[in-house]
Order: structure tokens, then C-alpha cells, then sequence
């Protein structure tokens, strides 16, 4: 393998790792406040795919448009299940709002199938990602070269919004003691809320750029990244932002590279998650940044 | 007292001829896919049953049902296909030698496919059980995950994505409300006894049933294998009657499917499950219609694949956001309502 060839490789494990730490993050913060994996994280993600290819075919909208239109009706429908499936079972066992997550997420897979068809879709490409720009002997798609940029800028704004700004102060309270974050008069249900609209978007935006960079849409092409992103969350560290991003860098970079170099393992690709999930879970189950949540009785 | 013991006795073994003499009687007037409806049900009881006991008796939620299910098939199928059909099966890759030329009769085929399940249940229980809750639930799914991708990867044992055909068909009613019968026989023997009832204080509060001196590991392990044990069985059963196996079929969706029927039915009760796993298998063919093309008076269409799946996931939530009990809670039939009328009795209430 020359070098080449390795830093072509590197670069399409940056992106796919970069869109996989976006849509860990949605994991990440949801598990951090509300003790849950949101199984339907990768069917949102699925959502914004889609929203944005019928806003580019159906409404024509210019891409930057349909973009924003897509992101900010998938941050609205996180925030609707939200209130629909998980609000109503704040008090119930962990397990209950796990089994209603599971629901949810087949409810979007199957009307996905129902409203968008089985059959793949094309993914409109803007010009501006689909070029083969040329660096020395490197031919690298302009999406792999934007992805990581993207993400890198969501991030910042996340990070600002978390640290600096009264809301991510209140999410930060509210990963902490739901109780006492409640007599220090922060609206629990409108911070939760907020928390899903957010990881909703970021999970938007990786949808997008999925679909730029494998531009095929199928309503099943959320369940293995969903997969694989929260186990990028468990990896980094459940709860922490910058554990579920070096996570999803981190498995990104392990799945390409292990295709590259040992290409008789393909067909075991998507395996390597699961098992580096077992792995970390048995070793050390607080991830590689996580904090040691003490076990209530 | 007396008296009463024996009204009971009497009732039950009443029920349980009546129920076989309607069997008998379906298999004889019903077509052959009304039968395959009801082989399904006996065969959805036993797998639905596997799953109470280890998520709705022992409170341990696992998502891996599917992974047991389809080492259980790919096990019962392997051992019973006759070598000339797996040479026609195994074109791409030739069979390993040590399978090639076996062939087993059904039963201890089925056996040995619930023993390999068993056994893969216990060695992935023993590092998993460590964890809890929903961590338990993800790294289940993740097992079973890879046990499909594995599947899919062993050309040369399981055939790989081409799946294994034309297996021979031994199931019938039999052998599918047999095993069910016995299943449902099998619970209702280990609630009675110490274990069932280590199990279900395990699910009530850990930490007291250690304090009780329940060995939490051992008994989780004991739950987790006896059902690992079942679900395999009821794979092989299930792949049998379909004919054909393949890794894609033993996805997630199937163990969606176990888990809406112990939902549904209530988690922690074996009438429950049997109600529900009837009622679900009942409504998944009869509600086909609506994958098909349809025609209602008003307009028409021409079939809307996913739209059954639609319902089901609907169901879900509706009973886990509305009705967290489920059919039965975690109550059990018994006949006390003929005695004190309007009560159903409470399963943790001593007694028969």
C-alpha cells in the first residue's frame, strides 16, 4: 500500500468518522439527561436523508435551502416524539421507555417504507460537495473534504451552546439531579426538549451528508450507523461530548482501516463495533472519557 | 377443600383434553395454510415464553432473542437435511466435511439445535449478565448481531447470504403445540419450585434478593441459559416449517415481534404469553391484506407494502404507553373465579 493510497483511505475515514461522532452526540446527550438510548436516533437521522432529497426533487428548493428546511423539521420531529413517546413515561421503569424507543423506531422504519417506498433513492448531489478535486496523486470527493469541516463547525457551536449559554447550563444541571435542577426553577420538560431538538438537527445534518457521500436513501439506512453511533457514545464515554465524538472518530477510522488493510475481513465490517462494544463494556464500562455514574438503589 | 381440589383437577385436565381435541380437529378439516397459522402459534408460545422468562420472570431485558433463534435453525437444519441436499445447497463453497455427510432424525436434531443455543447463550451470558438494564439490552443485540454477521460470513457451514433450502419438513401440529405444551408445562413447574421464585425476586429488587442469599449470577445465568435453550428450539421449529433459512430473516425484526407478544400479554405471566402470542401470530397473516392491493369502495390501492408493520409498531407503544400492564399483568389463570367470583388470583399469592 503506498502512501497515497493510505492517506485516500485516511480521508474517507475522517468523514465517515466525523459523521458518525454527529450523530453519537445526539446519543450522547439524550443518554447523559434522560438515562435512555434513544433507538430512534438513526431512524431521525434516516428522516433527514430524506426531508432534504424531497426538498431538492419534489420542491426544488436551492440546496442550502432545503438543507436548513430539512434540519430544522427533523429537529422538530425529535422534539415531537419526544413529547409523544417518552414525555408520558417519565416515571415508569427505564425499561418501559426503552421498549416505547424500539416502538418508535420501527413506527419511522416501517412508515418510511409505507411513505417513501422500499426502493433505494438517488441522492441529489449540489455541485459544490460532488467534485473530484486533486491534491498530488490523492482523488478526493469535496464532501469528504467538507464533512469533517461541517462537523468540526456544529461541534464549536455545540461546545459554546453547552458551556456558555443558560440552556446548555441547564442541560448540564439537569444530567446531574433531575430534582434538585427542578427547585433551581429550570423547566425540566422544556430542556429535554430542547436537548432532542438539538441532537435531532446534529443528527439531521449527518443524514445530509450521508446521503452526499453513499448517495443512496432506503428507510432502513439509519439502523446500522444508530447502531454504531451509540456504540461510538458507550466508547467515548456515555454522556460526554467529547468522549462520544473521539468515539465515533475512533470507529470511523477502525471500520475503513480495517477494510483497507485486511481486505479478506469485509464481510465481517459491520461486526467490529459490536465487538469493540463488548469489548469496552466488559473492561471499562464507563467509556474512554465517561465519569463513574454511581448506581442508585 | 377436598372437594374443591378436585373440581380443579378435574377442570384442568377438561381444558387441556378439550384444547387437544379442537387441535385434532383443526388438523383435520383446516387447509394446509390455516395449519401453518396454527403450527405458528404453537411455535410463537414457545419462543414468547423463552423470552418471559428471562425479561418479564427475571427482569433481565434482552434484545439477542433472534441470535439464539437462528443458532438453534441453522443447528437443526444442518443436522437434518440429507447429504444430497446440501450438496445442492452448497454450490458456491462445498460443505465442511464433518457436516456433509450427517443426517439426524427431527428430534434430537431439535435437541441438539436448543443445546447449541444453550450454550451460546451461556457463554455470552456470562460476560453480559455483568450489565444491567439497557446496557444488558445493547450488548444482547450486539451479540446477536454478530452471530448474524458471522452467519452471513461462513460460506462454507452455513452457506452464507444464500441461506439453506428445501429442509425436510417434519413439523406439524404436533410437534409445535407438543413442544409448546411442554414449554408452558415447564414454567408453570419452575414458578412452583425455589428457582422460579429466586427468579422473579431477582426482578422485584436486586439487592434484596441478594441479601436473601440469592446467588445473582448463578440464577441470572440459570434464566438466561434455560431461555437461550427454548429459543432454540423454537428457531429450529420455525425454520423447519418455513422451508428455507437465511441470516436476513433472524434481524431484529423478529425479535420485535417476540417482544410486542410478551408485552402485549403482560410481562411476568405464562397465560399472558400463550393469549398473546395467539392473538399476535392470529393478526400478523390475517392482517396481510393490508400489505396487498385494496380496494376501499371510495378509491383503490395497489398494495402498500410495510403497512402491517406500520400497526404493530403502533401497538407497541399504545400498550407500553397506555396499558404497561398488558392482557394479564402479572396474573395467572387459574379457576378461583368459579369459586370467588370476579378474582383473578395473584401470581405471588401462595397456593395453587
Amino acid at each position: 500500500m503506498t502512501f497515497e493510497i493510505f492517506l485516500q483511505h485516511l480521508s474517507n475515514a475522517v468523514s465517515l468518522g466525523s459523521l458518525y461522532a454527529l450523530i453519537a452526540i445526539g446519543y450522547t446527550m439524550v443518554y447523559g439527561i434522560l438515562r435512555l438510548i434513544n433507538f430512534a436516533h438513526g431512524d431521525i437521522f434516516m428522516l433527514g436523508g430524506y426531508f432534504a432529497f424531497y426538498a431538492l426533487t419534489t420542491f426544488l428548493m436551492p440546496w442550502w435551502v432545503g438543507f436548513i428546511v430539512a434540519i430544522g423539521l427533523t429537529a422538530m420531529l425529535g422534539m415531537f416524539i419526544e413529547k409523544v413517546a417518552y414525555r408520558p413515561l417519565r416515571d415508569s421503569p427505564k425499561v418501559s421507555v426503552l421498549i416505547s424507543a424500539i416502538g418508535v423506531s420501527f413506527l419511522i422504519e416501517s412508515l418510511g417504507v409505507v411513505i417513501f417506498g422500499g426502493i433505494q433513492k438517488a441522492f441529489p448531489i449540489p455541485e459544490l460537495f460532488g467534485t473530484v478535486v486533486t491534491i498530488g496523486k490523492i482523488y478526493i470527493v469535496s464532501v469528504n473534504f467538507f464533512i469533517p469541516v461541517i462537523a468540526f463547525v456544529f461541534l464549536v457551536g455545540l461546545m459554546y451552546m453547552i458551556n456558555k449559554t443558560k440552556t446548555g447550563m441547564a442541560m448540564r444541571a439537569l444530567s446531574r439531579d433531575h430534582e434538585t435542577a427542578r427547585l433551581m426553577a429550570i423547566d425540566v420538560d422544556k430542556v429535554i426538549a430542547y436537548t432532542f431538538g438539538l441532537g435531532s438537527l446534529l443528527a439531521a445534518v449527518g443524514g445530509i451528508m450521508w446521503g452526499m457521500k453513499y448517495p443512496q436513501l432506503y428507510p432502513l439506512m439509519g439502523v446500522m450507523p444508530g447502531l454504531k453511533c451509540f456504540i461510538a457514545a458507550v466508547v467515548g464515554g456515555i454522556g460526554n461530548i467529547t468522549g462520544a465524538v473521539l468515539g465515533g472518530l475512533l470507529i470511523g477510522v477502525l471500520e475503513i482501516m480495517t477494510v483497507a488493510f485486511l481486505p479478506d475481513l469485509t464481510g465481517y465490517r459491520d461486526a467490529f463495533a459490536f465487538i469493540l462494544l463488548i469489548i469496552i463494556l466488559l473492561v471499562k464500562p464507563t467509556g474512554l472519557m465517561g465519569e463513574n455514574l454511581a448506581e442508585k438503589v | 377443600m377436598e372437594r374443591q381440589k378436585f373440581i380443579r383437577r378435574l377442570l384442568t385436565i377438561t381444558a387441556i383434553a378439550i384444547s387437544i381435541g379442537l387441535l385434532i380437529l383443526f388438523d383435520s378439516i383446516l387447509d394446509s395454510y390455516m395449519m401453518r397459522i396454527i403450527n405458528l402459534c404453537g411455535i410463537y408460545i414457545t419462543l414468547a415464553l423463552s423470552l418471559n422468562l428471562i425479561y418479564g420472570f427475571t427482569g433481565l431485558f434482552s434484545l439477542g432473542h433472534a441470535g439464539f433463534m437462528a443458532v438453534g435453525a441453522y443447528t437443526t437444519a444442518l443436522l437434518t437435511m440429507s447429504p444430497a441436499q446440501k450438496q445442492m445447497n452448497f454450490f458456491l463453497e462445498p460443505i465442511v466435511p464433518w457436516l456433509a455427510n450427517v443426517e439426524w432424525s427431527f428430534f434430537p436434531a431439535l435437541m441438539m439445535g436448543g443445546l447449541v443455543a444453550a450454550v451460546t447463550g451461556f457463554l455470552i451470558g456470562a460476560p453480559a449478565l455483568k450489565l444491567k438494564d439497557d446496557y444488558l439490552a445493547i450488548a444482547t443485540l450486539g451479540f446477536a448481531e454478530i452471530i448474524r454477521i458471522f452467519f452471513t460470513n461462513m460460506q462454507s457451514v452455513t452457506n452464507g447470504p444464500l441461506g439453506l433450502k428445501g429442509l425436510p419438513p417434519y413439523t406439524n401440529m404436533w410437534w409445535t403445540w407438543g413442544i409448546a405444551f411442554i414449554s408452558i408445562l415447564f414454567m408453570i413447574y419452575l414458578f412452583r419450585g425455589s428457582y422460579g421464585r429466586a427468579f422473579k425476586a431477582i426482578r422485584e429488587d436486586e439487592v434484596a434478593a441478594e441479601a436473601m442469599g440469592i446467588n445473582l449470577f448463578r440464577h441470572k445465568m440459570l434464566s438466561f441459559t434455560i431461555g437461550s435453550f427454548m429459543a432454540g428450539v423454537g428457531g429450529g421449529l420455525l425454520g423447519n416449517l418455513m422451508g428455507t433459512i437465511d441470516p436476513l430473516m433472524f434481524r431484529f425484526l423478529l425479535a420485535f415481534n417476540i417482544l410486542l407478544i410478551v408485552v402485549l400479554g403482560g410481562m411476568g405471566s405464562i397465560t399472558g404469553t400463550v393469549i398473546s402470542a395467539i392473538v399476535i401470530t392470529i393478526l400478523m397473516e390475517y392482517l396481510r391484506f393490508l400489505d396487498g392491493p385494496m380496494d376501499l369502495i371510495l378509491f383503490k390501492t395497489d398494495g402498500i407494502p410495510g403497512l402491517r408493520m406500520v400497526i404493530f409498531s403502533i401497538m407497541l407503544m399504545v400498550v407500553i404507553l397506555f396499558f404497561q400492564k398488558g392482557i394479564m399483568g402479572n396474573r395467572e389463570f387459574s379457576w378461583d373465579f368459579l369459586f370467588k367470583p370476579g378474582r383473578l388470583k395473584k401470581n405471588n399469592v401462595e397456593g395453587e
